[in-house]
């Protein structure tokens, strides 16, 4: 599965790295302390999170994730939106709860990977 | 000249506190302790720090008004002020930034408003330590702007420090100093969590009863006033030591 086939049929926003979207989904994660992201995302995988702090952009490209989901809104700064579009991150947004959207994800077949 | 300062101290407005965290008793035990210099950061709300200041008078502790501030993203960051009228002016803008959540004293603690005896005058009916709206990087530009100066509390704590929630620090911050918990020395915590030079390391009490008032401190060697400025330079040219007791 692809960045894109995600973005429509989940309806998310592309903030940043639309460049990207032809990118290789290898699993999921989700969390929001970033030490644990640090720790336990895979390259290639989809990361769900309700931060968008300036070290969301660092951590995800240093562990080579395919994208971030953004979720419940939460406002994305126009500099770190920026910084991801620079690094060619795929960075998603969506009002949608973290739980619904990795539900959503297991539905499409996005597994965790341990 | 070295001033021992504790720059994180909450009082029973902090519902995480014991209701002894009384102005007259926090500054009495400061002084036993010989302290020069605290800091008054209650969770989101400055509303007790001018009783601390008021009991503090004429006694020779300065008394800093301060705030601990949870931001966005859950850190915890101490914002620091010579002056009660700054720490207002900062409250006033955080303000449309916090949640209007009711406190549950029976559950959470109890949130009390006190003069400078200690006597009660009102309950804070707001729940106090929640997130607000504000993010790190904001509240940094705020806190700067009314020329105070934040520091990002017990940054290796497992609760609302900012190396468990972001990661890493960020290279660019500007802040002085970081505090580190009085769980690991600042040597263990430069390598373990690669914190750039430029930032001073401090330590401090985070006291939430009054035996734990000094036991955690920074001390600082400058001349002059007990000012932010002075505090802030003596961090960024490595003029202090942590001391644990």
């Amino acid at each position: 599965m692809i960045v894109r086939e995600v973005v429509e049929k989940l309806g998310l926003q592309v903030v940043a790295g639309s460049a990207a979207l032809n990118r290789e989904i290898t699993g999921g994660y989700a969390a929001d302390l970033l030490s644990c992201v640090m720790a336990r995302a895979k390259p290639g995988n989809v990361w769900v999170t309700l931060q968008a702090h300036p070290n969301v952009i660092a951590v995800a490209v240093l562990l080579e994730l395919a994208a971030v989901i953004v979720t419940e809104n939460a406002p994305i700064a126009a500099e770190v939106a920026a910084k991801a579009e620079a690094e060619k991150l795929v960075v998603l947004a969506t009002p949608c709860t973290t739980f619904a959207i990795v539900t959503e994800l297991a539905r499409l077949g996005v597994a965790a990977q341990e | 000249m070295i001033i021992r300062a504790d720059l994180h101290i909450h009082t029973a407005l902090s519902p995480c506190a014991e209701v002894e965290m009384l102005p007259p008793l926090i500054v009495e035990r400061a002084l036993e302790q010989r302290l020069d210099l605290i800091a008054i950061t209650d969770h989101n709300s400055s509303a007790n720090v001018q009783a601390v200041m008021d009991a503090a008078r004429d006694t020779g502790l300065k008394v800093w008004a301060g705030m601990e501030f949870q931001t966005r993203e859950e850190v915890h960051t101490l914002c620091l002020f010579d002056t009660v009228r700054q720490l207002r002016a900062l409250q006033a803008v955080l303000e449309l930034a916090l949640p209007h959540l009711p406190n549950n004293p029976a559950k959470l603690g109890e949130q009390f408003i006190v003069d400078a005896q200690g006597d009660f005058l009102a309950r804070e009916e707001r729940l106090l330590l929640v997130s607000a709206g504000t993010a790190l990087e904001s509240l940094i530009r705020e806190v700067n702007a009314l020329g105070g100066m934040a520091i990002p509390a017990h940054i290796d704590r497992a609760e609302n420090g900012l190396i468990p929630l972001l990661g890493f620090v960020p290279p660019d911050l500007p802040v002085p100093a970081l505090e580190i918990s009085r769980h690991i020395s600042a040597s263990e915590a430069r390598a373990r969590f690669h914190i750039p030079a430029h930032y001073a390391l401090t330590r401090a009490s985070d006291a939430h009863w009054l035996d734990a008032i000094g036991n955690a401190i920074t001390e600082l060697d400058f001349t002059g006033t007990r000012s932010v400025a002075n505090v802030a330079c003596a961090l960024r040219e490595g003029r202090y030591a942590l001391r644990t007791t």
